[in-house]
């Protein structure tokens, strides 16, 4: 490889068309050192000596988000070759203000002017020659999702890169800022080339009081009194503060250039049929209803009209596929242990975990949808208020709701996020939402304990699954998550027709996501689980599974719950079980007591609980480390395995500690 | 007269913006700069945040934020 580009720009700028559009299906999907921001390069199409990489979508360069800071550190530290700088023609001003930054940084950069239809469409012009003069870059005019103007665009940046033409030097500030610029220049020239940093970045940098810029120089202290006295004088001159200052030089910049090169009359077609669109959707009244109503259809489909039928039909490929393999394996005459591992450990906890694919590609096909139509945006609108208090930010509501279908989804729903910070607070939470795969747990102990109000206690469960999602989040805020949340200063962006590319691209990466999951972390959880089960502390293999090892496991750690209420190692050995699908609980529970029919298991389970310690089991398997398809997600998305297992003991202890109180106040009030 | 004192439909120019930090910063990046104009096109169902239009596109922004930013030019209906 010897040419790396890097592709930045604004959200919704339209960034992740351009760049499926240039690279293809020739993707990698990680995430950038240290943080959890995802990070994808591809190569170019037809051109395959040149990388692409892909940056966070941002507005400024300010190194206050991680997404900033990631993006900053790219271009600094691994100085690609050229820098596509994608800007909406529709709102050139906003997107110009991250480009005279981005100029900044002496890297030869190309301006792909996007949605250029839709500006034309309305009857409004951008004079791109004017515009490239002005600004002393190559500027191409395209439209990334009509696929115009690309393979222009490639040409004029493959012509750059190899000329390594450098933004012209930018004469944007004037006056008092001109100044202190340029005296901090000539203050820190030779340092700034010691680090290799571009120099007018640095100064600017420096003017605005950065820190990052001031340890990586090893700005002195002489140096800074210098620097803050500068900064002072302008500060004075111009009677506002130098972040002010430096945010209306460059707007004020902005304003001149778009004076000469833009025409508007009208605002396009788009913003006008996004307006109308609005009065309904984010109406005073209807807006909350029509959420919920979208959501409930998603649900409705996703885990019931179509989902469920194709996840029983894969289901029975499984199965299918399973009992080949049985037979091969009986064929060849190999060892029951083997048998049994194969069959028993492996296909039984991969195939239950694969067989959620279907759910996970459907609900992300609602998922691209509700994102690239720009209703996801609406949706924090709508919702932020009643996540404001736990810390967050009306964007998380969406995974959270997810999390009552399945967390798997929901954990991954995430990455949707644009702050960090509100990312990993609400991939803790979502596990508290009480997922679909509980519902068999609450069918079994409810038919056993509450016959006659197994609707009245499903509910209170849910709400208890609200009621400590909203706790935690409060106490989250402030401990671990404390410090600025990011503030929600958000784009509503004009609703677009999403791209079937786009859509189809993002099921991909999310289900291969999953399968990956599966055969890792889920296929070496099943062959450890399947081993405990079949053998004994002395490597026999049992035939009663209460010789296991695992029954054993349970029984030793049974006390642990009799504060509970419970102390039985057929309860704690199904909560084990339950890691791998919480559904298993209830396997594990009917094939542990022997029972042989629903009114047989109902007994027994009125032998290991109480009614009241029947709730306290069920409020710890709503609360407590979800099933390690989860868990792999939540490893995947928090970037560690590390902090993936303080979640997972979080919601452990959580759930210990709830079920605790819930016997506890039982005892005291029956 | 601050941001959020201004009704949905009207308009007006700001004359500066107060706040700190990320914030404050964060407001200025988007556009929100002294002399620029900017109109309240709605409010949220629930009350909070409210929805403005400026430099041609849509943004929104808590109530608590638009308090910090101070306007003048005000056109109330």
């Amino acid at each position: 490889m010897s040419l790396i580009f890097a592709l930045a720009g604004n959200q919704n700028s339209g960034k992740t068309t351009l760049f499926n559009k240039l690279t293809g299906s020739n993707q990698h999907v990680g995430n950038f050192p240290g943080v959890t921001i995802e990070k994808k390069e591809g190569i170019i199409k037809n051109h395959k000596e040149a990388l692409l990489v892909d940056l966070p979508g941002i507005y400024s360069l300010s190194p206050y988000t991680m997404e900033e800071v990631v993006t900053r550190d790219f271009i600094l530290k691994e100085k690609p070759d050229l820098i596509i700088n994608i800007i909406d023609a529709t709102n050139i001003e906003r997107n110009l203000y991250l480009t005279l930054q981005l100029m900044e940084l002496s890297i030869p950069m190309v301006i792909a002017l996007n949605m250029m239809d839709e500006v034309i469409a309305s009857g409004n012009s951008v004079d791109v020659i004017k515009l490239s003069n002005n600004l002393g870059i190559p500027v191409v005019p395209i439209s990334a999702s009509k696929n115009q103007g690309i393979s222009e665009l490639m040409d004029v940046i493959m012509k750059t890169a190899y000329e390594k033409r450098q933004p012209r030097k930018l004469d944007f500030c004037t006056g008092e800022v001109h100044k202190a610029i340029h005296s901090i220049s000539h203050l820190i020239e030779d340092q700034a080339k010691k680090v290799a940093y571009p120099l007018r970045f640095a100064a600017t940098k420096l003017v605005e009081g950065d820190e990052i810029t001031i340890k990586e120089l090893n700005i002195s202290e002489n140096q800074l009194h210098i620097i803050n006295h500068v900064v002072e004088d302008m500060e004075n001159a111009l009677g506002t503060d130098k972040e002010a200052a430096l945010a209306d030089m460059r707007y004020s910049y902005i304003e001149k250039i778009c004076a000469e090169a833009v025409v508007k009359h009208q605002e396009t077609l788009e913003q006008i049929r996004s307006e109308k669109v609005d009065k309904i959707l984010t109406h005073k009244y209807f807006g909350i209803p029509i959420f919920f109503g979208i959501m409930f259809l998603i649900f409705w489909i996703t885990f019931g009209a179509v989902g469920a039928p194709l996840q029983e039909i894969f289901e029975e490929g499984i199965a299918v596929i399973t009992e080949l393999v049985s037979s091969l394996i009986i064929d060849a005459g190999v060892s029951e242990v083997i048998h049994s591992l194969v069959i028993d450990g492996i296909f039984a906890g991969v195939g239950s975990v694969l067989s959620f694919l279907p759910l996970i590609v459907i609900l992300f096909f609602f998922l691209s949808l509700l994102e690239d139509s720009g209703y996801m945006a609406r949706v924090a609108f709508v919702m932020d208020k009643a996540l404001r208090k736990i810390g967050l930010s009306g964007r998380s509501f969406v995974p959270m709701l997810i999390g009552f279908g399945c967390s798997v989804p929901a954990i991954m729903a995430t990455r949707t996020l644009s702050s960090e910070r509100d990312r990993k607070m609400t991939i803790v939470l979502t596990p508290f939402m009480s997922c679909s795969a509980k519902l068999p747990i609450y069918g079994m102990i409810t038919m056993a304990f509450f016959p006659n109000n197994a609707a009245i206690i499903m509910i209170t469960l849910y709400f208890i699954g609200i009621l400590v999602a909203i706790l935690s989040g409060l106490l989250l805020k402030s401990t671990v998550f404390k410090g600025n949340p990011v503030p929600f200063v958000m784009e509503l962006p004009a609703y677009r027709i999403p791209s079937a590319t786009s859509v189809v691209m993002h099921m991909y990466d999310k289900a291969m996501d999953f399968v990956k999951k599966a055969f890792t972390i889920i296929f070496i959880a099943s062959i450890a689980i399947w081993f405990l089960q079949s053998f004994d502390w002395s490597f026999n293999l049992v035939d009663d599974s209460a010789k296991s090892v695992l029954a054993s496991i349970g029984s030793l750690i049974a006390p642990i719950f009799k504060p509970l209420g419970f102390n039985d190692w057929r309860a704690s050995t199904a909560l084990i079980t339950g890691l791998t699908a919480k559904e298993a609980v209830v396997s594990t529970l009917t094939v542990l007591t022997g029972a042989v029919s629903d009114v047989e298991l109902s007994l027994i389970l009125n032998g290991i609980f109480t009614p009241l310690s029947s709730y306290a089991f069920l409020v710890f398997t709503l609360l407590y480390m979800p099933c390690i398809a989860a868990f792999a997600a939540t490893k995947r998305e928090l970037g560690s395995f590390k902090y993936a297992i303080i979640t997972a003991v979080y919601q452990t202890v959580t759930a210990y500690i709830v079920a605790l109180v819930v016997y506890q106040i039982g005892t005291i009030i029956i | 007269m601050t941001l959020d004192m201004i009704k949905p439909g009207n308009g007006g120019i700001i004359k500066s913006v107060g706040g700190e930090g990320i914030l404050r910063r964060r407001l200025l990046d988007m556009g929100l700069t002294p002399k620029t104009r900017v109109e309240v096109r709605k409010v949220a169902p629930m009350g909070d945040p409210i929805e403005l239009f400026l430099r041609s596109y849509v943004l929104t922004i808590r109530r608590d934020e638009a308090a910090k930013i101070v306007m003048e030019e005000v056109t109330n209906k």
